[in-house]
C-alpha cells in the first residue's frame, strides 16, 4: 500500500499530534502481549499438581489400641496424622490457659468433637516450615507445654497441639475428620 | 575495552589472517585472556579465586552431565541410583564425589572471592555492575546446590526440600499458592524431585550465561587491585599472558591437588551421614541442617523466635534471610568512601575482619540445634550482620581518616622493595595526587 510507505506529512496528523501509525503500533503491541500471557500461562501452570495429586485420599482409622498418653502416626496424603488420646490431666492443662492469650486463639473444644475431647487428632506438621514434630512416639521430647516439640527450629505446641513458643505461626492443624463409631475416625 | 597501550592481535599465520577477517575468535582471546589484555602488575593470589570459580563450574558440568546419564529422578528409585552409581557404574563412585565436593569446593572459592571483593572494594565505582553480577551468579549457584542436594532424596534432601520450599508459603495470601506450585503437590514428592533435576540440569549453563557478562563487565574498567589505585599508565600493568596465565595455571595445580586430597580420602566430610538414609516423609531426622554453605543464612532464618511489629516470626525469617543476600546488592551505594582498598582504610579493616568472623560465627549457629545458648548468639550475630551494612559501613564511610595513597601501583610496588620510580615516570604519569576511586 502506497500510503504506508510515504513519510507523515501535515494530512496524517490529529489536532493532538496522533498519527494513524500510532493507533496501529498500540494495537499491534496489544495484540502480541495478550498472545505471549495466553501462551506463557500454560507454561506456568503445568507446574500446579497434577490430576493424580489432586485426587483426594480419605482413610479410616482405629482409635481402639491407644491407651491414654499414647499417640499414633499414619500417614495420609503423604503427610502424617498425629492420633492421640489425651490424659485427663493434658485435658485440664489445655483448658486452664485462656485461649484469648494464645498467638493462634483456639480452645480444645474447639479442635476436637464434641463429646470426644479427649481425642485429639492433628497433623503432624510443623505449621513453621513443615518439619514432623517430636512427641507422637514414645520416649520422644515433647517440649515445655508436654505437647509436642519440633526440632528443626524449636517450636512448641502444648497438649492440644496449641503453638506456644518458637518461630510457628499457627497451631498444628487439625484435619477434616469424623468419627464412625466411638473408637474409628474417617479422615479426608 | 582495555588500555590504549594493549597489545594488537597480529595473525601470524595464513589460516589466522583467513580465520581473523571472518570469525575473529582467537582475537576474542587475545584481547580478553591474551599478551592484548594488560593487567594491574600487583595483583596478589586473592586473584586467582575467579579463575578458579569457572574451573570450579566446568567441573561440576561435565561430572553433573555424566551423572545423569545414570541418574533416575523418581522417588521410587531415586537415592537406589546414586548407590547403584557409587557402586556399579565405573568409576561411578569419583564422578559422583567429585561433583558432591565440587559443590562444596566451588563454594569455598566463590567466597573467598566476594570477600576479596569486600577487602578491596571492587564493588565501589566503576565496577558496580560487575558486582552486581556476581551476587545474581551466587543466588543461581544456591539454587542449583540446594536443587541438586534434593536429587539424592536422603533424609536431608527431602526434609531440606520442605523446609526450603515452605519458605515461601511465608508470604502473605499467594504464600500457599506459590508453595503448591512450586512442588506440585502439598508436599515434597515426584513432581517436585523431576522438575528439580530439569532445573539442576539447566541452571549451570544459565550461570555460565551470566558469567560471561560478568567477565565482560570485568573487562571495561579492568580488574581492580590491592592498592585499589587506578592503573595509570603502561609502567603499572604487565600482558595477561604470559605472567596471569602462569600464576592461575599455578593456583589451579594448589587447588585440584586439595580437591583430588578431599574426593579421594575425605570425601564426606564436609557432607551430612543423615543424606545415607533414604527419605521418610513421616520422620524427621531430630537435626535437620542443609549443606556448610548455607548455614550462615540458616542461622539468620532461625534467629526469629516470636511475633513483633505484626508480622509472624515465620516471615521474619523468611525476610531477614532473603534481605541479607540482597543488602549485599546496595552495598556500593552504602559504602560512599572514596577509597576502595582497605590496606589504606584503618578503620574499615577493623570491622571487615569483625564482618567475616560474625560470618563465621553464624555459621556455627546455624549448625546447632535451637536451643540455648545459641539462639541468642545467633540473634546478636544475625542483628550485627545487618547493623555492618546499613549503620557501620556508611558511618565508616563518612568519618573515617584514611592513610595517603600511593601515586600509582607501580610506586607502591617499587616502595616495597625499597626504591622510588625514576624520575618522569609512574607517579608522574597520571598527575602526582594521590587518586581516590571517583
Ligand atoms: C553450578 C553447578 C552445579 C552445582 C553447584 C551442583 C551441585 C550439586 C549438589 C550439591 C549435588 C548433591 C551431591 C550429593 O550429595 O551427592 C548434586 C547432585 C547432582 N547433580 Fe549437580 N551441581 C551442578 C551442576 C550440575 C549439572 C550441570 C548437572 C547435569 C545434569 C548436574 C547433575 C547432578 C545429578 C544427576 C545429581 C544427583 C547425583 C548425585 O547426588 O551425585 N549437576 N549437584
Ligand atoms: S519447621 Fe518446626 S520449627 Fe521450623
Amino acid at each position: 500500500m502506497a500510503s504506508e510507505t510515504q513519510l507523515p506529512h501535515g494530512d496524517d496528523l490529529t489536532i493532538d499530534g496522533e498519527r494513524r501509525r500510532d493507533f496501529i503500533y498500540v494495537a499491534t503491541g496489544a495484540f502480541a502481549a495478550v498472545g505471549a500471557a495466553a501462551v506463557v500461562w500454560p507454561l506456568i501452570n503445568q507446574m500446579n499438581p497434577s490430576a493424580d495429586v489432586l485426587a483426594l485420599a480419605s482413610i479410616d482409622l482405629d482409635l481402639a489400641a491407644i491407651q491414654p498418653g499414647q499417640a499414633i502416626v499414619v500417614p495420609w496424603r503423604g503427610k502424617p496424622v498425629f492420633a492421640r488420646q489425651l490424659t485427663p490431666a493434658e485435658i485440664a492443662a489445655a483448658n486452664k490457659v485462656d485461649a484469648k492469650t494464645l498467638r493462634d486463639p483456639e480452645t480444645l473444644a474447639q479442635r476436637t468433637k464434641p463429646g470426644n475431647e479427649k481425642w485429639l487428632i492433628t497433623l503432624g506438621v510443623c505449621t513453621h516450615l513443615g518439619c514432623v514434630p517430636l512427641g507422637a512416639r514414645e520416649g520422644e521430647k515433647r517440649g515445655d507445654f508436654g505437647g509436642y516439640f519440633c526440632p528443626c527450629h524449636g517450636s512448641q505446641y502444648d497438649t492440644a497441639g496449641r503453638i506456644r513458643a518458637g518461630p510457628a505461626p499457627k497451631n498444628l492443624e487439625v484435619p477434616q475428620y469424623a468419627f464412625k463409631s466411638p473408637t474409628s475416625v474417617a479422615i479426608g | 575495552m582495555s588500555f590504549p597501550w594493549a597489545k594488537h592481535y597480529e595473525p601470524t599465520t595464513d589460516f589466522g589472517r583467513y580465520m581473523d577477517s571472518r570469525l575473529p575468535l582467537p582475537r576474542l582471546v587475545y584481547g580478553a585472556l591474551g599478551a592484548g589484555y594488560p593487567t594491574p602488575k600487583n595483583l596478589n593470589y586473592f586473584y586467582n579465586f575467579g579463575v578458579l570459580a569457572g574451573v570450579a563450574l566446568v567441573i561440576q558440568i561435565i561430572t553433573g552431565v555424566v551423572l545423569g546419564m545414570h541418574y533416575a529422578a523418581n522417588t521410587g528409585i531415586a537415592f537406589d541410583s546414586v548407590e547403584f552409581i557409587m557402586r556399579d557404574v565405573n568409576n561411578g563412585w569419583m564422578l559422583r564425589y567429585m561433583h558432591a565436593v565440587g559443590a562444596s569446593f566451588f563454594f569455598a572459592v566463590v567466597y573467598v572471592h566476594i570477600f576479596r571483593g569486600l577487602y578491596y572494594g571492587s564493588y565501589k565505582p566503576p565496577r558496580e555492575v560487575l558486582w552486581l553480577l556476581g551476587l545474581v551468579i551466587f543466588l543461581l549457584m544456591m539454587a542449583t546446590a540446594f536443587m541438586g542436594y534434593v536429587l539424592v532424596w536422603g533424609q536431608m534432601s527431602f526434609w531440606g526440600a520442605t523446609v526450603i520450599t515452605n519458605l515461601f508459603s511465608a508470604v502473605p495470601i499467594v504464600g500457599e499458592a506459590i508453595h503448591t506450585w512450586l512442588l506440585g503437590g502439598f508436599s515434597p514428592d515426584n513432581a517436585t524431585l523431576n522438575r528439580f533435576f530439569s532445573l539442576h540440569y539447566l541452571l549451570p549453563f544459565i550461570i555460565f550465561g551470566v558469567i560471561i557478562l560478568h567477565v565482560w563487565a570485568l573487562h571495561i574498567p579492568g580488574s581492580n587491585n590491592p592498592t585499589g589505585v587506578d592503573v595509570k599508565g603502561p609502567q603499572d600493568t604487565v600482558p595477561f599472558h604470559p605472567y596471569y596465565t602462569a600464576k592461575d595455571f599455578f593456583g589451579l595445580g594448589v587447588y585440584l591437588t586439595i580437591f583430588a586430597i578431599f574426593v579421594f580420602f575425605l570425601p564426606n566430610a564436609l557432607g551430612e551421614v543423615d543424606n545415607y538414609i533414604p527419605a521418610n516423609p513421616l520422620s524427621t531426622p531430630p537435626h535437620i541442617v542443609p549443606e556448610w554453605y548455607l548455614l550462615p543464612f540458616y542461622a539468620i532464618l532461625k534467629a526469629f523466635t516470636t511475633n513483633f511489629l505484626f508480622i509472624p516470626a515465620k516471615l521474619w525469617g523468611v525476610l531477614a534471610m532473603l534481605s541479607a543476600i540482597l543488602l549485599l546488592f546496595f552495598l556500593p551505594w552504602l559504602d560512599t568512601s572514596p577509597v576502595r582498598s582497605n590496606s589504606y582504610r584503618p578503620l574499615n579493616r577493623i570491622f571487615f575482619w569483625v564482618l567475616v568472623a560474625d560470618c563465621i560465627l553464624l555459621g556455627v549457629c546455624g549448625g546447632k540445634l535451637a536451643e540455648e545458648p545459641w539462639v541468642r548468639i545467633g540473634q546478636l550475630a544475625s542483628a550485627y550482620y545487618f547493623a555492618h551494612f546499613l549503620i557501620i559501613i556508611p558511618l565508616i564511610a563518612r568519618f573515617e581518616k584514611t592513610l595517603p595513597l600511593p601515586n600509582s601501583i607501580s610506586e607502591s610496588v617499587l616502595a616495597k622493595y625499597g626504591r622510588t620510580p625514576p624520575p618522569g615516570s609512574a607517579g608522574s604519569f597520571g598527575g602526582t595526587m594521590p587518586q581516590p576511586a571517583e
